[in-house]
């Protein structure tokens, strides 16, 4: 016997009336993003230069690749938080492919085209795994995500023996240090990443589906929507994009350290998902506020650290930023 | 069935008057329970008649807003079930709230461990357990933890602990719907072990013929109210029936729905046909048919299989038991996507729960199932969407402001007439109801009763559950009773009356001759 319902009236009144909380929690960080250009047009100086884009839009590129597989676990109601070992695993795998400790192919290019491919796909892989583990066995997603987050780097340490892989191949690095049209290229590949995200959430069979699991997945089952194969599907894409974010990092730094590479990631990549509005409980996911919420985070530190404020403190402001956004979230639901 | 050896036994408990609120909706109006020392007291009632809540009232879990409780003659306040049961009323829920990771010794003696220079005396402990138990004849290892025992065992070591805080009146909440014939057994022996040593059970349950096999008394509500109490041996199951539903047995009245004529040249051959359906122990031996424009209806009391016979038609759950047809070929649906793939369509009674997705549109809701029908390629065609969206916004009459409003600001009616729109986009053969007007406001549920009525008069198979009887009655065209998780009568609308209908519900069959008990 349950309780009788609460009565829609009192949830109509309060529909009605000008939400405020409703207001910010979807434009929060719109205007909180003009705040800060706002604030270091007139404060920093060079501020307004190609430069200062670049730097900015090169820096937070990798954690929007992330952050988009993320967005996309999230809204079926989901978290992967191996996202950073996986980047560890890829950016592990291919140096040893296009360096041809594994296979002695001869040509750079096929080498290096292989390397890609095979990393970006055995993260992709891995990112399967945690789809199973999540839907065939019903393990909540943060301690099945939570295995390969351990083990992962683990893996990449093992397949590295721990050393550190150095190397200058221009044919692959283009990825991360190429810039046509003084575009860096790691900011072309976000660009697509984002605008193909966004238009298969909003606009396609599979992005509907997505959100119905998250906003309501025993009705999205009863609707015959294949609720195991959705579920399978983000953790794919989620570490296909982990997988490409490791190559974009290993690329720029010439070098790749499994101890180092996306370390942390998964808490950068949570975070920008959650300032961008996106519902942590799932059903409700926008892609261009993932991007918005990574640039937030990413702009608060460089205004800090721009003004002579330690990286240490702008640490704390960032800590502020998403408590302030998850509140936000709360009252406009409660 | 008996009764205490010598006269009357004192008043334990006497509830007066209760009044309870929730957010300005009254659940109890005027409930009132007396329970005697060592009495087995069923409480009985439809679903929200009230009767969780005014055990949650009593237990300290929920405030009165007035009404008065005398426990032992003094008035009872408590403000926690945990107080209640300090003060010696111990409630066992349907769920078993114990710790299966945790000893049986640990289970029972939680909240009141013995110590011995500040440390835990297990030797006591164990001792303890062992003793509680005994009383039950029930001899097990105290040490293992409590998961390992079966379900039947783990309430036992539930009411050893219960007894444990010297309780003087134990509240069984629907303690057997979990159990199986044997374990029912048990579970009744511990039940007269604990009358004879005075103390005092109430009892609620949907089972009726429980009621009568181990209650003296029994209290009926409805509405947050209490409307009959009565001696299990003065009061047959039908009255019961009666009583809890709020009909007068003997008084049929007019036209109660808006279903209208039915028009029974509309009905075609059969469609559907389930024989000895079972699944555990809710369904356990289904038969039925249904046929093209035809309305069947499941009527039931809770528990009576109605909703779990209707899943496993829809393959929302797995039959483990018996044959269903489709169309003349094998059907024998693994997940909901099969059964639509069939034809069928399913509205839940549990609307928000596994019905609408809040968060989503009115346009969103109403093509979920349509999704792939509406798309090329995987790429939604928005133009379709929304031809089917506003067409059945148009057709089915649905408030809303449009088609982006987000679906939980309807109302329920609303709400229902978009899941309804689910699944007629969908062009089905056969569609499941399960309480389709439940909830929902006068206007919108005499809508609905007519565009079922219309559906089916176009060839639509409708199997539609409800706990109304005026819409078994005047809805359905063939009327199917299930009691116990078995389908025990079927009747023809022209030949069906309310009379019949609780009777069957009462007791498995619709011979009226078998009225007394």
């Amino acid at each position: 016997m349950t309780e009788l319902p609460r009565s829609y009236a009192d949830r109509d009144a309060v529909a009605r009336s000008f939400d405020l909380f409703g207001f910010l929690s979807r434009y929060g960080t719109v205007i909180a993003l003009v705040l800060l250009v706002a604030f270091n047009l007139a404060f920093t100086r060079n501020f307004a230069t190609m430069q200062t884009l670049n730097v900015n839009l090169t820096q937070v590129c990798t954690i929007v690749i992330v952050a988009v597989g993320m967005t996309l676990v999230i809204a079926t109601g989901g978290i992967d938080l191996s996202v950073g070992s996986l980047m560890a695993i890829s950016g592990a795998l291919a140096p040893m492919i296009f360096l041809g400790k594994i296979l002695p192919i001869g040509s750079i290019y096929l080498n290096v085209a292989a390397a890609m491919i095979m990393s970006v796909l055995v993260a992709g892989l891995l990112g399967l795994f945690n789809g199973w583990l999540v839907a065939r066995f019903r393990i909540q997603p943060i301690v099945a995500t939570l295995v390969l987050f351990i083990a992962g780097r683990g893996i990449a340490q093992v397949m590295t023996n721990g050393n550190l892989q150095t190397f200058r191949v221009p044919e692959f690095q283009w990825i991360g240090l190429a810039r046509p049209l003084d575009i860096p290229a790691q900011v072309i590949i976000m660009a697509v990443i984002v605008a193909a995200a966004a238009w298969a959430l909003k606009k396609t069979l599979f992005g509907r589906c997505i959100l119905a699991v998250g906003g309501n997945e025993r009705a999205s089952e009863l609707a015959g929507i294949a609720v195991s194969r959705i579920k399978l599907a983000v953790y794919g894409i989620s570490g296909l994009c982990a997988g490409l974010a490791g190559l974009i990092v290993i690329a720029i730094n010439s070098s790749s350290d499994a101890n180092l590479v996306g370390l942390g990631m998964e808490l950068d990549a949570i975070a920008a998902v959650a300032v961008g509005g996106t519902l942590l409980s799932g059903g409700k996911a926008t892609i261009v506020g993932t991007l918005l919420g990574a640039l937030t985070i990413q702009l608060v530190r460089y205004t800090l650290l721009a003004n002579g404020v330690p990286d240490a403190a702008a640490l704390v402001v960032k800590a502020g930023i998403i408590a302030l956004a998850v509140w936000l979230q709360q009252q406009h639901r409660g | 069935m008996t009764r205490p050896p010598d006269g009357p036994s004192p008043l334990l408990l006497d509830i007066r008057d209760i009044q309870k609120r929730f957010a300005g909706i009254p659940a109890l109006v005027d409930a009132s329970l007396s329970v005697r020392s060592g009495e087995v007291h069923a409480l009985i009632g439809q679903n929200g008649a009230g009767k969780s809540t005014l055990i949650k009232v009593l237990t300290g879990y929920h405030r009165k807003d007035a009404g008065q409780v005398l426990f032992e003659g003094k008035p009872f306040e408590v403000h926690s079930p945990h107080q209640a049961q300090v003060n010696g009323i111990s409630t066992i829920y349907q769920e078993i709230n114990l710790v299966p990771l945790r000893s049986v010794t640990e289970n029972i003696c939680l909240g009141r461990e013995k110590r011995r220079y500040g440390l835990l005396d297990w030797n006591a402990m164990h001792a303890e357990a062992e003793r509680l138990l005994s009383r039950f004849s029930i001899g097990m290892d105290v040490g293992r933890p409590l998961g390992e025992f079966n379900t039947a065992t783990q309430q036992m070591v539930a009411i050893a602990r219960a007894i444990g805080f010297s309780a003087r009146l134990v509240i069984m909440d629907e303690p057997t719907s979990s159990l199986d014939e044997r374990e029912v057994g048990v579970l009744f022996g511990v039940i007269r072990q604990l009358k004879a040593e005075g103390v005092s059970v109430i009892f609620v349950s949907h089972k009726l013929d429980e009621l009568y096999e181990v209650c003296d008394q029994v209290t009926i509500m409805r509405d947050g109210r209490t409307v009959r109490n009565a001696a299990m041996e003065e009061i047959g199951k039908l009255e019961l029936v009666a009583a809890m539903l709020g009909r007068d047995v003997a008084a049929v009245e007019g036209h109660a729905t808006a279903f209208g004529e039915r028009d029974r040249s509309r009905i075609g051959d059969v469609m559907f046909s389930a024989r000895g359906l079972g699944a555990g122990q809710a369904v356990r031996g289904v038969s039925f048919d249904l046929r093209r424009g035809e309305i069947a209806g499941f009527a039931g009391l809770l528990g009576a299989g109605r909703t779990e016979t209707a899943r496993l038609v829809f393959g929302a759950d797995r039959a483990n038991a018996g044959e269903m047809t489709m169309e003349g070929s094998n059907y024998n649906p693994q997940r909901p996507a099969d059964a639509i793939v069939a034809g069928m369509g399913f509205c839940t009674e549990d609307r928000k729960g596994e019905g609408i997705v809040p968060e989503m549109t009115v346009a969103e809701n109403l093509t979920l199932a349509l999704l792939p029908k509406i798309s090329r390629n995987g790429v939604l065609d928005e133009q379709r969407q929304r031809e089917v969206v506003q067409r059945f916004i148009r057709e089915l009459g649905i408030k809303c402001s449009g088609p982006n409003q987000k679906v939980r600001e309807l109302s329920g009616g609303n709400q229902q007439k978009v899941l309804l729109a689910r699944w007629l986009a969908m062009n089905p053969k056969l569609l499941i109801l399960d309480e389709p007007t439940r909830g929902i406001d006068v206007g919108a549920k005499g809508e609905i009763q007519r565009l079922i009525r219309g559906l089916a008069d176009q060839g639509l198979g409708v199997l539609m559950i409800s706990s109304e009887l005026e819409e078994i009655i005047e809805g359905a065209d063939r009327i199917f009773v299930l009691r116990d998780g078995v389908s025990v009568t079927e009747l023809e609308a022209e030949d069906a009356n309310e009379e019949k209908v609780l009777t069957a519900m009462a007791h498995g069959t619709s011979a009226s001759s078998e009225a007394a008990t």
